[in-house]
C-alpha cells in the first residue's frame, strides 16, 4: 500500500486491514467505531476558499483544488442515503462554501429534511443574501445556524492570521447576517492562547455586543497542527498519538468520528479534520464508511486530548 | 461596442490591483504554490497523485452489499424492557430540578385530570433549592421515574451533572447547581435514585411508548425541535421497535406526529420555565382518544414566588432566581439550535 515517491513525511492514517496488521506498532493504534450516523459534513465548497488563512489545517486558498465544489447532485445522493440511515443534522464547510454557486440551492433540499449549519468567513455574507437565507430558515422547521470564523478581537490580532481588512470584514458581514435574523455563531480558534480563557472569551462577547449582538453566541475551538498551520507553529511531536493504552473506560464513543463522516468530491471521509489525508478516505457512499476507522493520525490526539467536536 | 474594451481592460487592471492589496506576499506564495498540486499532509503533490491515492483507499461496496451494510447498520436494538400497563391515560413529566412547590401542583393536576399513572422522566435535582423535599413527594405520589443524567451522577458519586454542555459559562452554572445538589441530598436518596431503572416501556391504549431521558442512545442527548431531524426518529423508534418516544433533558417541550403516524414528545420540565416569559412550567397528558393517541403539553402553574424565596434563602445564584420569576432563561443558553435560541430573551 505504500509508495515511497508519494508518502508524505507524516503518518498517514489507513484503513487497509493489510496494514493495520503487518506490524506490533500498527497493531496498537485503536479502532474507533460508527455507533450511529448523527452529524453529516459535507465539503461543500472544496479546498478552495476566497481567503488563504496561515492557520487553516486544510491549506485552503483561492488555488488550492484537492477538493472541488461539491454538486447539488452529489449533495442530493447523500441526503438520500442519510435518510435511510437516520441523520440528524447537516453541517457544510469548505473551503468557503458561499463561493459554489449551488449553495443555496443545497442548503434548501437540506432544509427539509434537518436542520443545518454553514461554517464560512462571512465574507460574501451582503445583504440581498442574507434575506435569501432568512426566507430559507423562516421556512423550515428546522434550525439555519450560520458559523462565522474569527480569530481575534481587533484587526492587528485578526488579520495577521485570516488576512489584511478581514476583521472590519468579517464583522460587517456578521452584522449582515444579524440584523437579517441570522444570529450567527463566531467561531475563535485558540491560534491566541488568550481566546480561549475566560477573560478572552468576556472580550469576543464584549466585542460583539459593541456591534449590536443582543445574544452574542461563541465557540473556541483548538488549532490542529496540520496544513498551514504546521508550517506555522510546527508540526506535531511523534508521541501525540493514540495508542490502545489511551481507551478511556467507555471506549473512544466521546469522539466525534464515533457519529459523524464528511462528504467530499472525492468520496467519504471518516472526519472533518483529515480529507487532505487519503488514507481518511472510507469509500465513495455512505454505506461505504459505516465501519470502524484507526485513530492512526496526529490529530486523533488532539481531538481526543481536547475533547474536540467541529459541531456548534 | 468600441469604448467598452478599454474599459473592460481598466476594470481588470483594478481588479489585479485590489486582488494585490488584499493579499499579502505570503498569501500569494501560498496560492502560487497552490497551483497544480493538492495537499497531503504538510506536503504539496500533483493532483494526480493525491487524486491517484485517494482511490486506494476506502471500500467500494455494490449496490447489494451497501443496502445490506445499510440496513444492518440501522438493525433493530435488542431490548428487554417489560412493557407496562396498558393505561389509558398517563402523565408524564421531566427535570423537577428540586422544584418541590411545582412537583406538588403536578401530582395535583395529574390527579385531577385522572391520569391512572404518573412518570418522571428524571433529572430530579439541580438549579432549585432543598434537594431532600422531591424525594417524599415521588414516594408518597407513587410516581413512576427513570434515570437522569443528574440520578446517575449523584448515585455513582460522579464529579458533575454530565448534562452535556459545551460553553464555559454554561459549565459554570451547571457545576454550581451539581455541587449543591450533590451536597445536600443525603446517600439514601442517592442510593434510591440509583435504583431506578434507566428506560421503560409503557402500553396507553394500543400504543407502545418508550421512556428515556434524553434519547434511547444517550442519556445526555438534546433533542430539540429545530435540530431534530425527521428521518433520525423514524430511525430511532424503527431500532426501538417502539411506537412513540417520551424524552426530556433540554428543558423545552414539543410535540411531532412523525409520517408514520408515530408521536415523539419531548414532555417538558417542571423545575424551570420554558424560556418563553411566562413563569408556568409544562408537562403532559397522555390519552388513548379513539383508537389514537392525544398528546397535550400542558402549562401548570405553582407557587414560584415561594420557590424564588426559598431559592434566595438557600443563597442560590440571582440568575437562576430571574429565570423563576420571569420565564426566561439566563444560563443553558448555548446549547440552543438558531430557532430556539432566536426566541430567548438573552
Amino acid at each position: 500500500m505504500s509508495n515511497e515517491t508519494s508518502t508524505p513525511t507524516l503518518p498517514v492514517v489507513t484503513s487497509a486491514p493489510e496494514a493495520a496488521a503487518s506490524t506490533p506498532r500498527e497493531k496498537a493504534v485503536p479502532r474507533v467505531r460508527l455507533r450511529s450516523l448523527d452529524t453529516l459534513w459535507f465539503q461543500v465548497g472544496g479546498t478552495l476558499c476566497n481567503l488563504a488563512c496561515s492557520h487553516c489545517f486544510v491549506s485552503c486558498s483561492p488555488t488550492n483544488h484537492t477538493h472541488e465544489f461539491l454538486s447539488l447532485d452529489t449533495v442530493r445522493q447523500s441526503l438520500d442515503e442519510a435518510l435511510e440511515l437516520g441523520v440528524k443534522e447537516y453541517y457544510f464547510t469548505g473551503g468557503e462554501p458561499f463561493l459554489n454557486p449551488d449553495m443555496e440551492a443545497i442548503l434548501e433540499v437540506t432544509l427539509r429534511q434537518g436542520p443545518a449549519s454553514v461554517l464560512t468567513n462571512g465574507l460574501l455574507l451582503d445583504a440581498a443574501r442574507c434575506r435569501r437565507l432568512a426566507t430559507l430558515s423562516e421556512s423550515s422547521d428546522y434550525s439555519l445556524d450560520l458559523r462565522i470564523s474569527l480569530d481575534g478581537y481587533d484587526a492587528e490580532s485578526n488579520d495577521p492570521i485570516r488576512g489584511e481588512g478581514t476583521f472590519e470584514r468579517i464583522l460587517a458581514g456578521a452584522r449582515t447576517a444579524h440584523d437579517a435574523g441570522l444570529n450567527p455563531v463566531m467561531t475563535v480558534t485558540e491560534v491566541h492562547a488568550s481566546n480561549a480563557s475566560a477573560r478572552g472569551r468576556e472580550r469576543f462577547l464584549d466585542l460583539l455586543r459593541a456591534h449590536g449582538f443582543e445574544r452574542p453566541r461563541l465557540k473556541v475551538l483548538p488549532v490542529f497542527q496540520i496544513g498551514n498551520e504546521a508550517e506555522r507553529t510546527g508540526a506535531y511531536a511523534s508521541w501525540q498519538r493514540l495508542l490502545d493504552d489511551d481507551a478511556p473506560p467507555d471506549g473512544w464513543d466521546h469522539l466525534q468520528c464515533s457519529t459523524s463522516r464528511m462528504v467530499t468530491d472525492q468520496g467519504v471521509w471518516v472526519c472533518p479534520i483529515l480529507v487532505n489525508e487519503p488514507g481518511g478516505r472510507m469509500g465513495q457512499s455512505l454505506a461505504d464508511s459505516l465501519e470502524s476507522f484507526p485513530l492512526g493520525h496526529s490529530a486523533c490526539w488532539t481531538c481526543h486530548v481536547h475533547g474536540v467536536s467541529c459541531r456548534t | 461596442m468600441s469604448n467598452r474594451i478599454p474599459e473592460d481592460a481598466e476594470q481588470k487592471q483594478r481588479r489585479a490591483a485590489a486582488h494585490r492589496r488584499r493579499y499579502s506576499a505570503d498569501e500569494r506564495e501560498r496560492m502560487a504554490a497552490h497551483r497544480g498540486m493538492a495537499t497531503w499532509g504538510e506536503r504539496l503533490v500533483p493532483l494526480d497523485v493525491f487524486h491517484d491515492a485517494v482511490h486506494r483507499y476506502g471500500r467500494a461496496l455494490g449496490a447489494d452489499e451497501a443496502a445490506a451494510e445499510r440496513a444492518a447498520f440501522v438493525g433493530a436494538a435488542p431490548d428487554a424492557t417489560p412493557v407496562e400497563g396498558p393505561y389509558s391515560k398517563i402523565a408524564v413529566f421531566g427535570g423537577i430540578y428540586n422544584n418541590s412547590h411545582a412537583l406538588e401542583a403536578l401530582l395535583d393536576e395529574a390527579a385531577r385530570h385522572g391520569a391512572e399513572a404518573i412518570y418522571c422522566l428524571g433529572d430530579f435535582g439541580g438549579f432549585g433549592p432543598l434537594p431532600e423535599r422531591v424525594w417524599p413527594l415521588l414516594v408518597q405520589g407513587g410516581v413512576r421515574s427513570i434515570q437522569g443524567n443528574y440520578e446517575q451522577s449523584l448515585a455513582s458519586g460522579a464529579e458533575d451533572c454530565n448534562c452535556g454542555y459545551a460553553d464555559p459559562r454554561d459549565n459554570h452554572f451547571a457545576a454550581l447547581s451539581y455541587r449543591y445538589t450533590a451536597e445536600n441530598t443525603s446517600a439514601e436518596f442517592k442510593r434510591w435514585m440509583g435504583g431506578h431503572p434507566l428506560r421503560r416501556r409503557v402500553r396507553v391504549g394500543e400504543r407502545e411508548l418508550l421512556l428515556v431521558h434524553g434519547s434511547p442512545r444517550q442519556i445526555n442527548e438534546f433533542l430539540f425541535a429545530s435540530a431534530t431531524s425527521v428521518p433520525y426518529l423514524e430511525v430511532l423508534l424503527d431500532q426501538e421497535r417502539a411506537d412513540g418516544l417520551l424524552c426530556t433533558h433540554t428543558g423545552l417541550h414539543w410535540h411531532r406526529r412523525l409520517p408514520s403516524g408515530r408521536d415523539v414528545v419531548n414532555v417538558g420540565v417542571i423545575g424551570r420555565p420554558a424560556n418563553d416569559g411566562r413563569t408556568e412550567v409544562w408537562w403532559s397528558l397522555l390519552e388513548e382518544r379513539d383508537g389514537e393517541l392525544a398528546v397535550e403539553l400542558r402549562p401548570l402553574a405553582y407557587d414560584h414566588q415561594g420557590l424564588a424565596r426559598d431559592m434566595a434563602r438557600e443563597h442560590l445564584p440571582q440568575e437562576f432566581i430571574d429565570t423563576i420569576l420571569t420565564g426566561w432563561w439566563t444560563t443553558c443558553l448555548e446549547i440552543l439550535p438558531a430557532k430556539e435560541r432566536s426566541r430567548s430573551r438573552f
